[in-house]
């Protein structure tokens, strides 16, 4: 199972609800995957406020994270820390806060996760009052690895860059190898994980999201839907056999993408969508 | 006059509970925003129109029953149904008919991957086109895609016969093109108009199972 939301902006005066919308669609999702929860969200002025450089944490406090950064400022979300800065960030948090688990950075992206039920997750996130132009959210149940923070998607591994999945990868183990040889670190043992490493080792080398995901396509087996969004896109790409459900709907104002309609039905002007299912390893890519 | 049952008031549960245990009669459902089970396991004749479009395994075991679905339906419309007419305005979602023992479905628009997987013996017509693996392995009864078929159509088939009017993207395992005799004109004809569509039988082709995978044959090793 799990369940995958995301919802891309093109009328800004959305902006101010993407996050109560997003919240609504993560609750119709909620039986695809009780466990835990995540979202990532674009935009939002609290938790990504313009030019600052921003890193969402997971295993510290925004009291431990406040006093260890300097000029940093901390917001809590549950088990995540967001914490906001000027300079280099990240080289910071790995220099000041070893023990913790970075699991999104960037500019413009804060990546919240916890774990249980995902409709209490969301209002401890406070997402009805995130506002931004774009937001995905995943509802787990577990099959590859253990109901932990780390665990719960969204995995962003790339500045910007998310990636929610829906399915299990069979061979992640030779492919975690792979990568683990070219001196790529892992956070977790978890087969989504690897994907995520994977489109961003690409994106690095210099191939283009939709390049990224076809390559993944032909180097991974087994079954996925995957969402992935970055700093100006939002992705969409099956596998071959289309094992796992997947709905996009759009409309001149957003694009929509859910595990089933009913996550769909409660965006503003669904009725005058355009509602497919993806192709089975066609890579759909929208940009802002 | 049909009793009106709105999903946004009253659970599916009180739907179906109410559609089991009253004799056959009209109803309209409101605003099944795409909810899952709508309809599931009805045994009466009921005519049971649903206004809008619903979640996974609508109509799924139906028996007498003639639902009608206003909009698009997700996975598993009519999966394993007996007997009745399901009617879907809209698309489908996958495995549309799956398991289908009798009865007629009929989809207006596209249906997607698996559309007739294992079908057992019912009718399943599609005004648009399906996806990939359609009637993969169909035992009985007939699927008729107005449009055109995705890749792997009636892969390991057995007894099930399909008839495509557009283009098919290629052939499963075992599956053939199969003269389209004056029985099988008739047949898709008859087809046709339970389904109230006006294509002419004609532009139609047939295909069926080469019969070569129905039992191991050690010459066959490579195939399954």
């Amino acid at each position: 199972m799990c369940g995958i939301v995301g919802l891309h902006l093109r009328e800004a005066s959305l902006e101010p609800r993407l996050g109560e919308l997003l919240a609504a669609m993560l609750g119709q999702v909620v039986e695809r995957g009780p466990d835990s929860a995540g979202v990532a969200v674009y935009g939002d002025p609290r938790l990504t406020p313009p030019g600052r450089a921003v890193v969402s944490l997971l295993g510290v406090t925004p009291a431990e994270a406040e006093a260890a950064l300097p000029g940093a400022v901390a917001v809590a979300a549950d088990a995540t820390t967001v914490v906001h800065a000027d300079g280099d960030l990240l080289a910071a948090v790995s220099a000041a806060l070893p023990h913790a688990t970075v699991i999104g950075s960037g500019t413009d992206m804060a990546v919240l996760k916890g774990t249980g039920n995902p409709v209490r997750l969301a209002m401890s996130f406070g997402l009805a009052g995130v506002t931004g132009w774009q937001g995905v959210g995943h509802t787990r149940m577990a099959t590859e690895s253990a109901v932990t923070p780390e665990g719960a998607h969204p995995f962003s591994v790339g500045p910007g860059q998310c990636l929610v999945h829906n399915g299990s990868f069979a061979n992640h183990a030779t492919i975690r190898r792979e990568l683990r040889a070219q001196g790529i670190g892992f956070d977790s043992e978890n087969d989504s994980e690897v994907g995520a490493r994977f489109i961003a080792h690409q994106l690095a080398q210099g191939a283009d999201l939709e390049k990224a995901l076809r390559l993944l396509c032909e180097r991974f087996d087994g079954f996925y839907t995957l969402l992935v969004s970055t700093d100006d896109s939002f992705a969409v790409v099956r596998d071959a056999i289309a094992c796992k459900p997947a709905l996009v709907a759009e409309t001149a104002e957003w694009v929509a993408m859910a595990s089933e309609y009913r996550a769909l039905d409660v965006l503003p002007g669904i009725e005058h969508a355009r509602i497919f299912e993806p192709e089975p390893q066609e890579v759909y890519v929208w940009r802002r | 006059m049909a009793t009106l049952i709105d999903l946004g008031e009253r659970p599916v549960r009180e739907l179906n509970q109410a559609l089991h245990s009253t004799a056959a009669t009209s109803w309209r459902v409101l605003n099944p925003r795409g909810a899952h089970a709508v309809a599931c396991g009805v045994r009466e004749a009921h005519t049971i129109d649903v206004e809008g479009h619903v979640g996974y395994y609508c109509a799924g075991m139906n028996q007498h029953a003639t639902v009608t679905v206003h909009g698009n339906a997700g996975t598993g419309v009519a999966e394993n149904m007996m007997s009745g007419t399901v009617r879907v305005r809209g698309n489908a979602s996958q495995s549309a008919g799956a398991t289908a023992h009798g009865g007629l479905l009929v989809i207006d628009g596209d249906a997607s991957a698996r559309c007739g997987i294992s079908m057992k013996g019912a009718d399943i017509i599609v005004g648009g086109s399906v996806g990939h693996m359609s009637a993969f392995m169909g035992q009985a009864g007939r699927l008729v895609v107005c449009g055109d078929a995705g890749d792997a159509l009636g892969d390991s088939l057995y007894e099930a016969r399909i008839y495509v009017r557009g283009t098919v993207k290629s052939l499963g395992a075992d599956c053939v093109e199969k003269e389209m005799r004056n029985e099988h004109l008739t047949e898709l004809a008859e087809l046709l108009k339970a389904a109230e569509r006006d294509e002419d039988p004609a532009d139609f082709r047939r295909y069926g199972s080469a019969r070569q995978l129905y039992h191991f044959k050690v010459d066959n090793a490579t195939s399954y």
